[in-house]
């Protein structure tokens, strides 16, 4: 197992980490708006490293009701990565990419959380890529699951992850908007081994 | 009516009668709650991994794990008066938030916390006495140290007390 943790990470590796958040976020966004068929808007993503303990609060509370879209990372570097948006933000994304052939009311279909799901796999998707090209390493995400629920539990998967490694989480908040504001946050969480491949592969070994 | 202390995640509080405790949103997380019923204190932790002696270089949060935090969250109630032979526990949380196939160590992670957890009130001698773990759905619970009713609330589901 690697000897890096995030609490030793120096400033300019997490700089790096931070700037390879913003180009994936930055491509994810572009195949959004793809998908969608018309612009969307991005803010420049805020980068947190966050302690546990404030991790709900974050995203509008622990109780929140978000959508977690969740995918596994193959290839050269391995772990996981999570897409999540507020719940009326998912329902928006949904309506628009359905073309408003969406039912009424607060539940999701199973057309929904499929469509949801396929939204997620294509931003993922497109983050991975460009964190593909830039480090030369081969990167694919395995099927994606879909969860809905409170913010705290949805986080506790990932955080569980990162909470092998210290006790922060590194999180990546975009908010995107193209006639309503919808806040998106991604969360790349490599393995232990995965971080100093990525940092390596960029010419900046661990050791 | 007392004060509702929140507990955050990898955290872990105690507080006496009337006051309660909270923690929102448990996923694969464990809440356990603690209770000396004569002295009326109690104790949350909010775990989030098995085993403290698993890890390396896991940082400085003893709160994380099942073992040192439940260990760390006995010490404190009894620096406030409780007893240990008194003690009883209920436990919730422990959910598999994403299922994929069931195969990865992740996935786990939930009735691992919750094995670990119990593990290790059996080694203190706590006896358990609700228990509210797996399932694949997010938890926000309540504790009341006064009668030891633990709340547990649910998306989409109804209120219900362990």
């Amino acid at each position: 197992m690697g000897d890096i943790s995030l609490e030793k990470v120096s400033e300019s590796y997490m700089d790096v980490l931070k700037e390879l958040g913003n180009i994936g976020a930055g491509n994810a966004m572009t195949a959004l708006s793809q998908m969608l068929g018309c612009k969307v808007d991005m803010r420049v993503p805020q980068i947190r490293l966050l302690e546990f303990k404030e991790v709900g609060a974050i995203m509008g509370g622990e109780e929140q009701i978000m959508v977690g879209v969740l995918l596994g990372v193959e290839g050269d570097i391995t772990g996981s990565m999570m897409f999540l948006v507020e719940k009326h933000s998912a329902k928006h994304l949904i309506s628009k990419l359905m073309m408003g052939m969406v039912p009424e009311g607060d539940e999701f279909s199973e057309m929904e959380l499929s469509a949801m799901k396929e939204v997620g796999n294509i931003i993922a998707g497109a983050y991975l890529n460009s964190l593909s090209v830039i480090t030369n390493l081969k990167i694919f995400p395995t099927p994606p699951e879909l969860a809905v629920d409170m913010a705290g539990a949805i986080l506790s998967v990932p955080a569980i992850e990162f909470g092998i490694m210290g006790d922060h989480l590194l999180l990546i908040q975009s908010q995107f908007f193209d006639e309503v504001e919808i806040d998106g946050y991604f969360i790349l969480i490599p393995d232990l081994d995965s971080y100093e491949r990525i940092l390596g592969s960029l010419g900046m070994p661990v050791k | 009516m007392g004060e509702i202390i929140k507990v955050g995640m990898a955290d872990l509080k105690t507080c006496m009668s009337p006051d309660g405790l909270i923690t929102l949103g448990l996923g694969s997380c464990i809440g356990i709650a603690i209770r000396d019923p004569i002295t009326k204190v109690g104790g949350l932790a909010h775990i989030m991994l098995p085993d403290s002696k698993a890890i390396q270089n896991s940082g400085q949060n003893i709160a994380k794990f099942a073992d040192t935090g439940i260990a760390e969250l006995v010490r404190q109630m009894e620096r406030k008066g409780a007893l240990r032979s008194r003690m009883v526990a209920k436990i919730a949380g422990g959910a598999t938030m994403f299922s994929f196939g069931g195969k990865s160590d992740l996935v786990q992670v939930g009735a691992r916390n919750a094995e670990a957890s119990i593990k290790k009130l059996k080694e203190l001698n706590i006896p358990i006495i609700a228990q509210d773990t797996g399932a694949n759905y997010g938890r926000t619970v309540i504790f009341y140290p006064e009668n030891g009713n633990y709340v547990i609330r649910a998306v989409g589901k109804s209120e219900s007390i362990i």
